[in-house]
């Protein structure tokens, strides 16, 4: 009912409560103090040397071995685990849409609840779970299975990624399978359609732009975690993310970890506009 | 009836995924050895010396009063920053939103990080105080996004019946406009609430001596290994919440929903 | 960016909002309490001299220091004391330096010092407020303190130790006594290194037969090929996680500092701390003030009460690091521990270094290196 009304008040500007300057200029002043400011520092610090002349070479050191290299990986594992977050969200979020009772209280229990557990303390639980004696792998040797070696690779990575991140997937998904229309569902049914060409043809494009929006929610946080991977990886694997940190907190070369931040920005500029492409509202939501 | 169990199978198997590490935290709150990496036997004395422990008891005091306050204020700077944006003409209201958006795209350590050279630069002291700023300037979008839905959901007529009646424009919008966006306010505040608790890269970087959440603490222990005084915290605040959870939402909803109760059951 | 999240949750659920809500004020209320019952605490000892004791700003090592020690120092002296934790000296360094933070005491080791004192960020300390250090603490751990602070002049010696191998008796056969076992093959996977340039690069640079502070491009090109040759036989590069991993038999030998050895071995006595023949660093970790200090009496009075023996026994029984102050360790009555060759080695045996500064040229040349190593 309101869709038809909703759309109209977003092209035009809607009523002017109080005095619009007064009203506006708080969070003016906010957003320039606290955001577009603290960007521009980057760009200053990542374009200029020690001496504070201009120069390029921090953002080039992006393609030198080491880095190049943190890069691609850290592509690589949260290429894989927003894979395996879609694969393992979607019929999750397709049963909880099609269960009509009670999957509020389920969702909050199973995705809600864990977040007031400390997020690095879920991580860290997962090297108790995991080690060469650790819980899984003392109930696996008393059932004679073979044990399971994944700490401190990047498998261990990838599990603590897809761990912290597929609320971010599920909740998306199943907000936009819920706006599906069952009417249009049912009417592919009577006109024949089977199971799986109503999931192709009708459910999925439907759900895509919760899929769209699941998939930046969890690759950015992804592509730039450096906590999962010294936490899961055994400081063995380098991602952008370790690089950018220990170049600001321990070898104090900020304008080097300025330059790679500006690449890395790259890519998530690259994310808004692929989430502006489907989000026509421009409100930057796909609730 | 077989898909019924299969599905019934895979949920299972999601929340196990989900809830294992909570358990093993869990046990280990009543593990009586001080380190994770032994079975020193059952143990509720962590529960007893958490309370006299200064520094998670600073810490936990510090993280709620950080959570409060930003969310506090995000909430009031975010719905007056609302109102004035669903006034603006649409090009001003894209770019507005598009700059909203950042903090909530962009990488937190990016985020983290930027703040960080702003107060070095401005030479503020770190502490409290640029913890505060910087938990409010991630919060305030939170608060902007879900105000806006209840923003574009008002009926304009009502609020200009009231003004026809005689109502001034203050008593309007408080008496017309506010009860209707309210649920919109709440809901942010309690986003911003929970995002500012469970923050820890933005806090690692704008953080400064002897301020410590629970977060940065936990970082800090990592390395010499947890102490179980935080399991036991992590515990107790798990265990409260669900309490709550449990009463708030089952209570008043448990003659209608008897399937309520498969969920009840699977804890 | 969890925005779907929570929204999804809080804007549909009425019943979550009113539970949430209440969970705040619950936690907020339980939370205040604890905390201002500590805070009475800290001060209900030094109520009445708190306003003119002021405060301290410390920062240390995590978990360097017992805690019980910083009430006995507030009860006795009504001082404040506000803590810090940094976990290794590199995250130390630029918080200090960008000055943004302002300390009153800080525990840096050797070649950070020096690096200090080089980029003129520490000032002299005045011996006479700080009686209890020249009168406790032992001849040689001065004298080895000159060579990161000649002279004596700005540094009051808190722990010192040895970089050793702790390892697991039931899971290696061989005879520990040299850095090379960390290469041998038959323990891959089961090996535990330091996640900090300067010590990893010391096991390779000793095994090569250089010195642990060489500036020589071939002798730290071959120390980065050795570490890299290593690199697939590593379980994990850690800190002090080396602890919890090998009290739970998680690796067969680890690189450890010599003050956690004996709290494992409390823990797990299948396991044995050695010193390699190639030889090894010896640290100090030493006190030292800040140019910018606010609070400098109280720093001074704080030092000063960290050298008091008894003070001194109850931080080393409870961090178990060696403790430079002979009369502390006269104190020790657990003979074992007080001739403990962990604890109190006989360095005259082992070929010996300790950290220097290498300049910020040094330094970038060893992280680049490290860099090479971890990215590989």
């Amino acid at each position: 009912m309101h869709k038809g009304t909703n759309k109209k008040p977003a092209e035009t500007p809607g009523i002017v409560y109080f005095n619009q300057t007064l009203m506006t200029a708080p969070y003016l002043v906010w957003a320039l103090a606290f955001i577009i400011i603290p960007l521009l520092m980057i760009f200053y610090y990542g374009l200029t040397d020690k001496t504070g002349a201009f120069t390029l070479e921090n953002v080039i050191a992006i393609t030198t071995a080491q880095h190049s290299k943190a890069l691609w990986l850290a592509l690589l594992l949260s290429l894989i685990s927003t894979a395996l977050c879609l694969l393992l969200a979607y019929p999750l979020a397709m049963i909880l849409a099609k269960r009509s009772v009670s999957q509020q209280s389920f969702i909050v229990l199973i995705f809600i609840l864990p977040m007031w557990m400390n997020f690095l303390l879920r991580t860290l639980a997962w090297q108790t779970l995991l080690e060469k004696t650790g819980v899984i792998n003392s109930v696996l040797t008393f059932l004679h299975l073979p044990t399971l070696n994944i700490i401190n690779t990047p498998a261990a990575i990838i599990l603590g990624m897809v761990y912290n991140f597929l609320p971010f997937m599920v909740l998306p998904l199943y907000n936009s399978l819920t706006k599906i229309d069952p009417n249009v569902v049912n009417a592919a049914y009577d006109l024949g359609a089977n199971g799986t060409q109503t999931f192709l043809r009708v459910i999925f494009p439907l759900s895509i732009p919760g899929v769209i929006s699941g998939i930046t929610m969890v690759f950015v946080p992804a592509l730039t975690t450096f906590v999962i991977s010294n936490l899961l990886g055994g400081s063995k694997i380098l991602l952008i993310g370790n690089v950018i940190e220990q170049e600001f907190t321990q070898a104090s070369n900020w304008n080097l970890g300025s330059g790679l931040s500006i690449v890395l920005m790259i890519f998530i500029i690259l994310n808004m506009v692929l989430t502006g492409i489907f989000d026509k509202n421009g409100e930057g939501t796909a609730l | 009836m077989i898909k019924q169990c299969a599905q019934k199978v895979y949920i299972g198997l999601i929340f196990i995924f989900m809830y294992a590490p909570i358990v093993t935290l869990m046990v280990l709150s009543f593990n009586n050895s001080r380190t994770r990496a032994k079975w020193g036997g059952f143990t509720g004395k962590w529960y007893a010396e958490l309370f006299s422990n200064r520094s998670i008891m600073q810490a936990l005091y510090n993280t709620l009063l950080i959570a409060v306050v930003s969310a506090v204020a995000a909430t009031l700077i975010g719905t007056v920053a609302t109102l004035s944006i669903s006034a603006m003409r649409r090009r001003s209201r894209a770019v507005f939103m598009s700059v909203t958006n950042i903090p909530m795209l962009n990488a937190e350590i990016v985020t983290g990080i930027s703040l960080m050279l702003l107060f070095i630069t401005l030479r503020v002291k770190f502490g409290l105080g640029t913890i505060l700023l910087s938990h409010i300037t991630f919060n305030i979008p939170y608060v902007i996004l879900s105000v806006m839905p209840r923003m574009k959901r008002l009926n304009p007529s009502v609020y200009e019946a009231a003004l026809d009646l005689g109502a001034s424009r203050v008593q309007a919008f408080f008496r017309v406009v506010f009860p209707d966006l309210l649920p919109g306010i709440l809901s942010g505040f309690l986003m911003a609430f929970t995002m500012s608790l469970d923050d820890f890269i933005i806090t690692h970087f704008t953080k400064g001596p002897g301020v410590d959440t629970l977060s940065t603490k936990i970082y800090t222990e990592v390395r010499k290994g947890i102490k179980p005084e935080m399991y036991a915290l992590s515990t107790l605040i798990f265990v409260t919440v669900l309490i709550l959870l449990i009463l708030v939402n089952y209570t008043p909803k448990s003659k209608e929903k008897q399937s309520s109760g498969q969920n009840g059951g699977s804890l | 960016m969890k925005k779907h999240l929570v929204s999804t949750l809080f804007s549909k659920s009425a019943g979550l909002i009113l539970s949430a809500a209440l969970l705040a004020g619950l936690l907020g209320g339980c939370g205040s309490d604890g905390a201002s019952a500590g805070a009475e605490g800290a001060n209900g000892s030094g109520a009445s001299a708190d306003a003119d004791g002021g405060e301290v700003i410390v920062y240390n090592w995590g978990e360097y220091i017992d805690p019980d020690v910083l009430d006995m120092f507030e009860e006795e002296t009504g001082i404040t004391v506000i803590y810090d934790e940094f976990e290794t000296n590199e995250i130390m360094y630029p918080r200090v330096e960008a000055g943004a933070s302002k300390y009153d005491v800080i525990c840096p080791s050797d070649y950070m010092i020096q690096k200090m004192i080089d980029n003129d960020l520490l000032q002299e300390l005045n011996f006479d407020h700080i009686p209890n250090a020249k009168a406790n603490i032992g001849q040689q751990y001065w004298e080895q303190s000159e060579q990161f602070d000649p002279g004596n002049k700005y540094s009051v010696p808190y722990c010192w130790g040895t970089v050793g191998i702790l390892y697991n008796k039931t899971m290696v056969d061989d005879v520990v006594d040299s850095w090379s076992i960390l290469w041998d093959e038959k323990y891959a996977d089961n090996i535990l290194m330091q996640d900090s340039v300067r010590d990893a690069f010391m096991v390779a640079l000793r095994l090569n037969g250089s010195s642990m502070n060489t500036l020589d491009p071939d002798e730290l090109a071959a120390a980065r090929d050795l570490l890299i040759e290593q690199k697939p036989l590593v379980q994990a590069y850690v800190i002090d996680q080396v602890r919890d991993k090998m009290i739970g038999n998680e690796a067969a030998l680890g690189v450890i500092y010599s003050g956690e050895a004996i709290y494992t071995q409390r823990e797990n006595p299948d396991l044995e701390y050695v010193i390699p023949k190639e030889g090894t660093n010896v640290w100090i970790d030493s006190w030292v003030v800040p140019k910018n200090a606010p609070n400098l009496e109280n720093a001074e009075k704080f030092i000063d009460y960290m050298c008091r023996p008894d003070i001194a026994l109850l931080n080393f029984e409870y961090i178990t690091y060696s403790t430079p102050n002979e009369a502390a360790r006269e104190l020790i009555e657990d003979e074992d521990i007080k001739n403990s060759p962990i604890a109190f080695p006989d360095l005259s045996q082992y070929s010996l270094e300790t950290f220097t500064y290498l300049g910020d040229e040094g330094d970038e040349l060893y992280n680049e290196m490290w860099k090479e190593v971890k990215s590989e």
